[in-house]
């Protein structure tokens, strides 16, 4: 066989999981965002811009996707990172592999269920009584954007740590000794040493969450009762309830419109960020 | 031994224990001020654990070291006046050779004057001969270029000891050898403080003024480097100092100044021990190879044994043989062109006698 027949063989099946499972999809949806609801739901072919135009009746969706799912990446990473750093770098061997382990329980159980729990945590007669019994009254927890926030932070941390950690661990730790050897102390070693160089896991694991974040649904519609819409709720209402196939189908392209020009626009300030060319692995 | 002018930083009964190995065991040491101090000794011996010790990555569980007078147990790398070249470098790959050389500079306060730091950086890249190699990222250096880089990012601070963890063991032979030279002259350039670990004898031997032989956590010996090939004081160092022949021996007679040992074959010997030796005592002698001499004809020394040469091995200068004595087993000998040109190479299975002159053979602790 050619190289370049190996080549191709070693392609073909991602290749056509690809062409099936995502291009041709992606093509149907583009041109159903074109065609019109049928009287009874569902798409009746038709060329018209009219879902594009109704975009707006759906901005709220939209601005919670947007302000929530970086901020909730941002969180995420604020948490994620020092806890990385303690198991890369602090943490002696021998418990590393059984706490990298209890990061990765959680994922064991459904998020469905995990969800459910927080709902217990958050409602009246969790967080909300405890603080009303040291005399914080009314605080209103669940069904707001804190408790989404909460969800998705607590949902998708592990995919924030994982990328971290790696990067802090192949980190050479001699370049920390080197750092203090010419004179560095340790909060400037890490500032110009360690940070500098896990921003790999830090670019893989910000990208990693923020697109499904961009995606979720799921815990915006457990832990924000139906207050707190998510694009990704937006496009469950009108696929499966509203059966409003044309004006979902716009949404969504919406939808992947906005990700292409955040995620590339991240890409960019990333590499001037880095400046390394075997920086951002996740591309 | 040359005993250094001014003490730059010392070892006092220095003590480092891991859970409980013993890493380094009561050393003590004066490194002198300006000199090229070397520490020898295979790996696991101690070495990297002193110079460690020197730079504060480890604390002494016992002992104190000083820096310039001062006890600096407790006072962490960042704060002393003392850099590495590391092994494998650690150059921070996210910087150019610049930053990565202005990295000391620029850690001190108050700060340094950016053109001063300019300046000073230019110096020290012209000093390793990287002369316009600032803005070059560090991959795109070659190993030696690394290695440079390094020392550049080291000499800069003008720190009080510089400190060499097996800085060349990632070279090639040929440009170790280039490298030790430039070292050498730097530092007598600099006037800097060297002190270095390896486990290369010859890499020792070559560029240092005193070297501090090193087995099992102690120190075993400390001297020049001819000192120590001359004198060693026991089978250990010897080895460990260039290549020798080593012969067990029993003490017969010991005398205040000379003791009598009597080799495996029958023949009786004299020498000066470097340490007490008591008769009765089983030792070790040692002859160099280059100090005993082939001949075809009995020659007219207090010893001459009779060989068969069983190998040959041309080395240039040098020819090295292979001779067998029925009694005493191989010894090593090297043949200058020289004497060659005089008595003609011997072929394997020929017989011939080994000799040496006064003072050539060693007493040793075995």
């Amino acid at each position: 066989m050619t190289e370049r027949g190996r080549k191709a063989l070693l392609l073909a099946p991602a290749g056509i999981w690809l062409l099936v499972m995502l291009a041709l999809p992606l093509l149907v949806v583009f041109v159903f965002s074109f065609g019109e609801r049928g009287a009874a739901g569902g798409y009746v072919p038709a060329f018209t811009l009219e879902q594009y135009a109704n975009l707006p009746a759906r901005w709220t969706a939209f601005k919670n996707t947007l302000i929530l799912a970086p901020l909730g990446t941002i969180a995420a990473l604020v948490i994620a990172y020092p806890l990385a750093y303690f198991l890369a770098v602090r943490c002696s061997p021998k418990w590393r592999t059984s706490l990298l382990i209890l990061v990765i329980v959680p994922f064991w159980t459904s998020i469905l269920i995990r969800s459910y729990a927080w709902i217990f945590i958050l409602g009246g007669r969790g967080l909300p009584a405890l603080l009303e019994s040291i005399g914080i009254d009314d605080i209103r927890l669940i069904n707001t954007p804190f408790a989404v926030l909460v969800g998705i932070v607590y949902g998708y941390l592990p995919l924030m740590v994982f990328p971290i950690f790696v990067s802090l661990d192949k980190l050479d730790k001699r370049l920390l000794e080197a750092s203090a050897d010419l004179g560095s102390t340790p909060w400037r070693t890490f500032r110009q040493v360690t940070l500098p160089l896990s921003v790999p896991g830090i670019a893989t694991g910000c990208m990693l969450v923020f697109i499904l974040l961009m995606g979720e649904f799921l815990i915006p519609a457990i832990l924000g009762g139906g207050k707190v819409f998510f694009v990704g709720n937006a496009l469950v209402d009108l696929f499966l309830q509203s059966r409003n196939w044309a004006y979902g189908s716009a949404v969504a392209m919406t939808l992947v419109v906005v990700m292409l020009v955040t995620v590339s626009i991240y890409m960019k300030f990333i590499s001037r960020l880095g400046g390394q060319r075997e920086d951002v692995s996740l591309m | 031994m040359s005993v250094p002018m001014q003490t730059i930083a010392e070892l006092r009964g220095v003590t480092k224990t891991f859970g409980n190995v013993v890493a380094a065991k009561d050393l003590n040491l004066s490194i002198g001020k300006g000199e090229f101090l070397s520490f020898l000794g295979p790996s696991g011996c101690g070495k990297t654990t002193a110079l460690r010790m020197l730079a504060g990555f480890e604390k002494p569980t016992e002992g104190q070291v000083l820096l310039d007078g001062e006890v600096v147990n407790d006072l962490d790398a960042h704060h002393r006046p003392v850099n590495m070249v590391f092994q494998h470098y650690a150059l921070f790959p996210h910087l150019s050779v610049f930053d990565n050389i202005a990295y000391g500079l620029r850690q001190q306060r108050p700060r340094v004057d950016k053109q001063k730091i300019a300046t000073k950086v230019e110096q020290a890249l012209e000093t390793v001969r990287l002369g316009g190699f600032g803005p070059r990222r560090i991959w795109e250096m070659s190993g030696g270029q690394q290695q440079r880089v390094a020392l550049a990012r080291a000499i800069v601070n003008e720190p009080k000891l510089l400190l060499l963890d097996e800085p060349m063991a990632a070279l090639d032979r040929k440009l170790r050898k280039e490298m030790q030279f430039e070292l050498q002259n730097l530092q007598r350039q600099l006037g800097i403080t060297f002190v270095l670990v390896t486990h290369d004898q010859e890499e020792a031997l070559s560029m240092s003024d005193r070297i501090c032989v090193m087995e099992g956590g102690s120190i075993v010996q400390v001297g020049s480097p001819r000192e120590l090939y001359d004198m060693p004081r026991s089978r250990y160092v010897a080895g460990f100092v260039g290549t020798s022949n080593f012969f067990d021996a029993t003490v017969t007679d010991s005398a205040a100044d000379q003791i009598t040992v009597r080799l495996a074959s029958g023949q009786k010997v004299h020498g000066t021990p470097e340490i007490p030796i008591d008769a009765g005592q089983e030792v070790c002698v040692s002859i160099r190879p280059e100090q005993i001499t082939l001949t075809r004809a009995l020659p007219t020394a207090e010893i001459a044994l009779p060989v068969t040469i069983q190998n040959r091995i041309f080395l240039g200068e040098h020819t090295e043989y292979l001779a067998r004595n029925e009694a005493l087993g191989d010894f090593h000998v090297l043949v200058p062109r020289q004497a060659e040109l005089n008595e003609g190479t011997f072929n394997a299975g020929e017989q011939a006698f080994v000799s040496w002159g006064e003072g050539a053979l060693l007493i040793l602790e075995k």
